[in-house]
């Protein structure tokens, strides 16, 4: 509790507007059957397609006549756990065996760097259609299709970050200390090379959200009719003369991504104590 | 006097792919309880080294320790890794040049010393935050309590090293090894850091190894002193012997080399050449191309350590 105290005091106006927007979007997505006014799926109604935004459909309707809004609203849920997961999995995956990696060195270094440039060679899509194919087109199988294509770009940068981390006279001095090379890798090395990595998986949130919608596009991930931010957003460049339906899930994925890029630019400069800025 | 640590036949041998270069070669020395010893030498001349290696930090890949390191009657060098991390910090402790960057940015000074504790002893983060304080205090830090959680980068480079010294203290090791530890700091506070550990050693009763390429230091601080030079001792005696009348040409020249306050000179002295690069040693005694003293046969034949009767031992065909 005293950190979260200690994170919200900081003198960092961006950094608060980033949580706001996160809190609010995650409170959308919990509360999205409240707060919508109609249903995302099975309120049709052909006779008012392409209505644009205003009166009782505050975004407009779609090419079925579906509102918007509840459609964006109801899209958060999916999108936005299937951002969070994608890149919580990659992160954490992508640390150990980065930091590994980058601490031990030598050969080990060496193989577990060629595995991970034999997942990236592939095309990313590509690759996450096979792996999501294979184990049948679903959210679930489509987020651990994108966890596996994503980890090795957290692997490459912890390792990189790691190898200069552990060049430092501090980390000499705690070996001197006496400490072991877990406790030094976990807590001495991991946790100055974090900064960066927490600015990435911020700014990855957005991409995962879209390469999401890539798969949901190709039928991979989500189904139709079930709203989600990406495969609205493509619905809306196949209608393009009625900007609102692909512009407001759009917007919604801005905001996502500039609000989480916010919190982590923020917790950057916390975990940072010479950027701190005192209360 | 009681030894605390013994080296013998020390011999650490860099190995790359290609070839092997010899850093250390046959380095034997003893250290007594609550004794002083300085090793004195230029750079590359492997007063680093016998320290990492004592510490058992030099890259085991690349570097090849050979001998044995005995520290109260184990050696260290047949000890395991984990068995050598209940060692290091707790019972040999070590401060080395830099600290500025010694410690670790992102966390408190106090919670730093604290690790040491909480690694070598069962004790509470309450009781280790005590101690810690209380280790504080004794570096002599103004205002420990609220220095305490403190980052190092609100601290100056004397604080800094206070607070590395204050590491090494924690667990109350036997041995304290300063790698030059007063290098980077200016004059005052080198003068205020050498005070503190002066002090801590009298009330710890412990044994120091003084790394420095300072002679003022070593004539303050030191009994006993060690002359290195490309990895050997060249002349090893206790510090009134080796000030009052130094034997090795090499200890001479570094003596000569100091700048006297009573005499009105324009160039300071200097030992003509440079340390010979570890790969390429001089045939022969390795101090002979810039020894004004050498004769055809420092040219040909390695002087081995000759301990004299009064105990001090030199490296040269001349004693």
């Amino acid at each position: 509790m005293q950190v979260i105290k200690d994170i919200w005091k900081q003198k960092n106006f961006m950094f608060k507007l980033g949580v706001v927007m996160c809190l609010a979007w995650v409170f959308i997505a919990v509360f999205a059957s409240v707060l919508a006014p109609f249903d995302p799926v099975k309120d049709q109604d052909m006779l008012i397609r392409f209505q644009p935004p205003g009166g009782e459909h505050f975004f407009g309707t779609d090419s079925l006549g579906r509102d918007v809004f509840s459609r964006v609203l109801y899209g958060s849920r999916v999108s936005l756990s299937a951002g969070v997961v994608t890149v919580l999995v990659s992160f954490g995956v992508g640390i150990l065996f980065g930091g590994i990696a980058g601490y031990t060195g030598g050969l080990v270094d060496d193989v577990m760097m060629r595995i991970s440039e034999m997942i990236q060679s592939f095309p990313p899509l590509i690759l996450a259609m096979v792996i999501a194919a294979a184990l049948g087109p679903n959210i679930s199988n489509s987020i651990l299709a994108m966890a596996i294509i994503w980890w090795p770009n957290y692997a490459r940068l912890t390792r990189s970050i790691v190898i200069s981390v552990k060049e430092n006279d501090y980390i000499t001095a705690s070996r001197l200390m006496g400490a072991s090379h877990l406790r030094i890798l976990f807590k001495e090395i991991l946790p100055n090379s974090l900064g960066s990595m927490i600015v990435m998986a911020t700014l990855d949130l957005g991409n995962a959200i879209l390469m999401f919608s890539g798969l949901s596009f190709l039928g991979l991930g989500v189904q139709p009719p079930l709203a989600e931010w990406g495969a609205m957003v493509s619905d809306g460049v196949l209608n393009f003369n009625y900007w609102w339906i692909a512009t407001f899930p759009g917007l919604a994925i801005f905001t996502v991504a500039i609000g989480a890029n916010f919190v982590g630019d923020g917790l950057r400069d916390f975990l940072d104590p010479r950027m701190r800025r005192r209360a | 006097m009681e030894k605390l640590l013994e080296v013998k036949n020390l011999n650490v041998d860099f190995v790359n792919r290609d070839d092997t270069v010899r850093v250390i070669s046959n380095l034997s020395f003893s250290l007594g309880k609550s004794e002083v010893l300085g090793i004195v030498g230029e750079s590359g001349s492997g007063k680093s080294v016998t320290s990492l290696s004592i510490m058992r930090l030099l890259n085991e890949a690349s570097a090849r320790v050979r001998g044995t390191i005995s520290f109260g009657g184990t050696d260290l060098l047949t000890l395991s890794e984990r068995e050598m991390q209940a060692v290091r910090g707790n019972q040999i402790a070590m401060i080395f040049q830099e600290p500025m960057t010694s410690l670790n940015p992102i966390q408190t000074c106090g919670r730093q010393i604290m690790e040491p504790l909480l690694l070598h002893n069962q004790i509470s983060k309450k009781e280790a935050a005590d101690k810690a304080l209380r280790l504080l205090e004794l570096c002599g830090i103004p205002d420990a309590k609220n220095r305490f959680h403190e980052y190092p980068h609100q601290m100056s480079g004397g604080m800094r090293q206070r607070v590395m010294i204050a590491i090494a203290l924690a667990c109350s090791p036997k041995l304290l090894i300063a790698d030059e530890p007063t290098t980077a700091l200016d004059v005052t506070i080198q003068a205020q850091i050498l005070e503190l550990m002066k002090d801590i050693r009298k009330k710890n009763d412990m044994s120091i190894i003084m790394i420095t390429h300072d002679l003022g230091i070593i004539s303050d601080f030191c009994d006993r002193v060690l002359i290195m030079y490309t990895g050997e001792i060249f002349e090893a005696a206790t510090v009134k012997q080796l000030f009052r009348d130094p034997l090795h040409p090499y200890t001479q020249g570094l003596l000569q080399a100091l700048p006297r306050i009573s005499r009105q000179t324009d160039r300071l002295e200097a030992i003509e050449g440079m340390v010979p690069d570890a790969g390429q040693m001089p045939k022969g005694c390795h101090f002979h191309p810039r020894c004004k003293y050498a004769q055809e046969r420092c040219k040909k034949e390695r002087p081995e350590l000759k301990e004299l009767p009064d105990g001090r031992c030199v490296r040269c065909f001349r004693v």
